[in-house]
């Protein structure tokens, strides 16, 4: 079919136009494989397109589509490559990863396959899920479709940026401290990180299993409830998954009236650029002009969350990463010696720089002797970072504040400072710390890059953070087509004087 | 502050074997970001209980049931080496 714009096409919208039979899954399908044939050099979001796969499975739903009729039937879906999804290869990026062919498919992506979506491909992500800019992929450094010359976040970056190059209609991404909603506000996408234990993590490649959870990265917030509906639920295979204590609905709400929205002064008081500031602030006057009311409110402990992090999360990694040594799966150093010396250089040779330095914090912070000081410490300060959030709570309805201090940052501007690079994930780090749902929504543009609202809620408040989200998102009318400039190319060829800070198409 | 000396010892522990000028930049990396978590000293947490996990899930079970497991063939499909139906491995040093 031609004319469909995949740069603003919604899942809704895609649902009607096959159950109105204006289109069949097999066209909608080609959409996206050619937006890919078309961008994808540029944008690398994806480590596999499974164009053949996508390509016969459409048909498939098409042509039995009595059987596989379904609220999801035969719209296309991009993964994230830490699930794993049998028959097909799963990398996390990772060389010593590489090849590997899973024997079986994560629940949630399960569940999808179980209700006839088809999957375009895995997108590209930071190894192992760990980073803010998806520049320590094994493999490709993604770019962001709003400027070429900018990263898209991370870890999630290749799902967010299929989805805003519109070489996605929808995405499934994993966030441990940030990894969906800070590449969602970078690339000017909706990203959800659900309450910890709504979405089954059986089959997403562990990185640290108390934070881990997966989520959708999707055009717009109704969206974001239809994938998240059909991704949770309680699983056999994850203990520590939950039946949630109400359904999640559709949302429809256009008002914000009696909403109870606290401000917290410690995610302004860091480093938060003067434009994602200004974006914040119209926001936050938006939110009232809806009926809502904002109130200053105190999170004391927020800046001691990135150090507890930064312990809990390595330490749990280190041990979950152990289990790469070159004898089940994946890459074997060739020609190693004995066993002890294949594990060391299996491990050394097939993990890149930043998953080193975090199973070698994580191993050190768990070590004989530093064990109370960091890791035990962490939990501590893991619990008073929760009842900070008990007791603002006890006040607010929702907590908002920018989900990233900056917009999109140029390729290799913080691949030289670890630290700097955490520093990305300052105001979602918390909320995976709490265990809390949270949303990242574009909210506007700064010097032409998109800029991300988050909204956090308590445990269990799916419904509240989607509907005040969806209000917002009306009321803002953000577009979500990027216009794929190169700015760094512009700058090098010297035509870049023209360059303005407002929307620039 | 952590030396050359604790980075080798940490690295024989995590089963990673660093090259010469890794083992100087992982140990310059270590001391920057370990500073900024001594931030965490500040507080004093001796009163505070330890949350390990957020959700209070106790001893989560399910009915012992006999249920089909993973093949011993698809066991070993990704296996870099095998022999005798079983992982084969180097000899132990």
């Amino acid at each position: 079919m031609e004319g469909l714009d995949t740069l603003r096409l919604t899942a809704r919208e895609a649902k009607k136009l096959l159950v109105d039979g204006e289109i069949s899954s097999a066209e909608l399908t080609k959409a996206y494989l050619d937006q890919i044939a078309a961008v994808e050099d540029r944008v690398r979001a994806y480590i596999l397109v499974t164009a053949d796969n996508a390509a016969k499975y459409s048909t498939k739903v098409d042509r039995e589509m009595q059987a596989m009729r379904g609220p999801l039937a035969g719209l296309p879906i991009a993964v994230k490559d830490n699930m794993v999804t049998e028959g097909v290869t799963t990398t996390c990026a990772s060389r010593i990863l590489n090849n590997y062919m899973p024997v079986y498919t994560a629940t949630a992506v399960r569940q999808l396959w179980d209700d006839h979506v088809v999957m375009l491909g895995k997108t590209n992500l930071d190894e192992f899920a760990m980073g803010s800019s998806t520049e320590n992929s094994s493999f490709q450094t993604t770019r962001n479709p709003w400027d070429l010359g900018t990263v898209p976040g991370g870890s999630s970056g290749g799902s967010a940026a299929a989805v805003a190059a519109g070489e996605a209609l929808w995405g499934l991404g994993s966030d441990t401290g940030g990894s969906i909603r800070q590449p969602a506000a970078l690339c000017g996408v909706v990203g959800m990180k659900p309450t910890y234990g709504l979405v089954s993590r059986y089959g997403l490649i562990a990185f640290a299993s108390s934070l881990d959870q997966i989520g959708p990265l999707t055009r717009s917030v109704y969206d974001c409830a239809l994938l998240l509906r059909h991704i949770m639920g309680k699983d056999p295979h994850d203990a520590t998954s939950v039946t949630a204590p109400a359904p999640v609905d559709l949302p429809s709400a256009e008002r914000l009236d009696g909403l109870r929205v606290g401000i917290p002064r410690e995610y302004l008081a860091v480093g938060i650029e003067a434009g994602v500031r200004s974006r914040f602030d119209e926001t936050v006057a938006l939110v009232e002009e809806l009926g809502g009311s904002c109130v200053e409110v105190s999170l004391p402990h927020t800046e001691y969350a990135l150090p507890a992090y930064y312990i809990i999360a390595p330490a749990e990694a280190s041990a979950n990463l152990a289990r790469f040594d070159g004898v089940r799966y994946g890459y074997r150093a060739a020609d190693a010696g004995d066993l002890l010396t294949m594990y060391e250089r299996t491990r050394g040779e097939g993990f890149g720089p930043e998953v080193k330095r975090r199973i070698m914090i994580g191993t050190y912070a768990l070590s004989a002797g530093y064990y109370d000081a960091y890791y035990g410490r962490a939990q501590r300060v893991r619990t008073l970072v929760r009842r900070d959030f008990d007791e603002v709570f006890a006040e607010v309805d929702l907590v908002a504040s920018p989900t990233s201090p900056t917009v999109a940052f140029p390729v290799g501007a913080r691949t030289g400072d670890p630290l700097a690079m955490y520093m990305s994930d300052l105001c979602t780090i918390p909320v995976n710390l709490a265990g809390l749902p949270a949303i990242s929504i574009p909210c506007g543009l700064s010097d032409g890059l998109p800029v991300g609202f988050q909204l956090i809620g308590p445990a269990f408040s799916e419904n509240r953070v989607l509907g005040a989200a969806h209000a917002l998102e009306a009321a803002l009318g953000f577009d979500t087509a990027p216009p794929f400039r190169d700015a760094a190319a512009a700058r090098v060829t010297g035509a870049a004087g023209h360059e303005s800070a407002g929307p620039a198409r | 502050m952590i030396g050359e000396d604790d980075v080798r010892y940490v690295a024989r522990l995590a089963r990673l074997r660093l090259e010469q000028d890794e083992m100087r930049r992982m140990t310059a990396e270590l001391a920057k970001i370990l500073a900024h978590i001594d931030k965490m000293s500040e507080l004093d947490t001796s009163a505070v209980p330890p949350t390990a996990h957020v959700l209070d899930l106790v001893d989560v079970t399910r009915a012992d049931r006999v249920e089909p497991g993973l093949s011993r063939e698809d066991a070993l499909r990704n296996a870099p080496a095998v022999a005798d139906d079983s992982f084969r491995i180097p000899r132990m040093g």
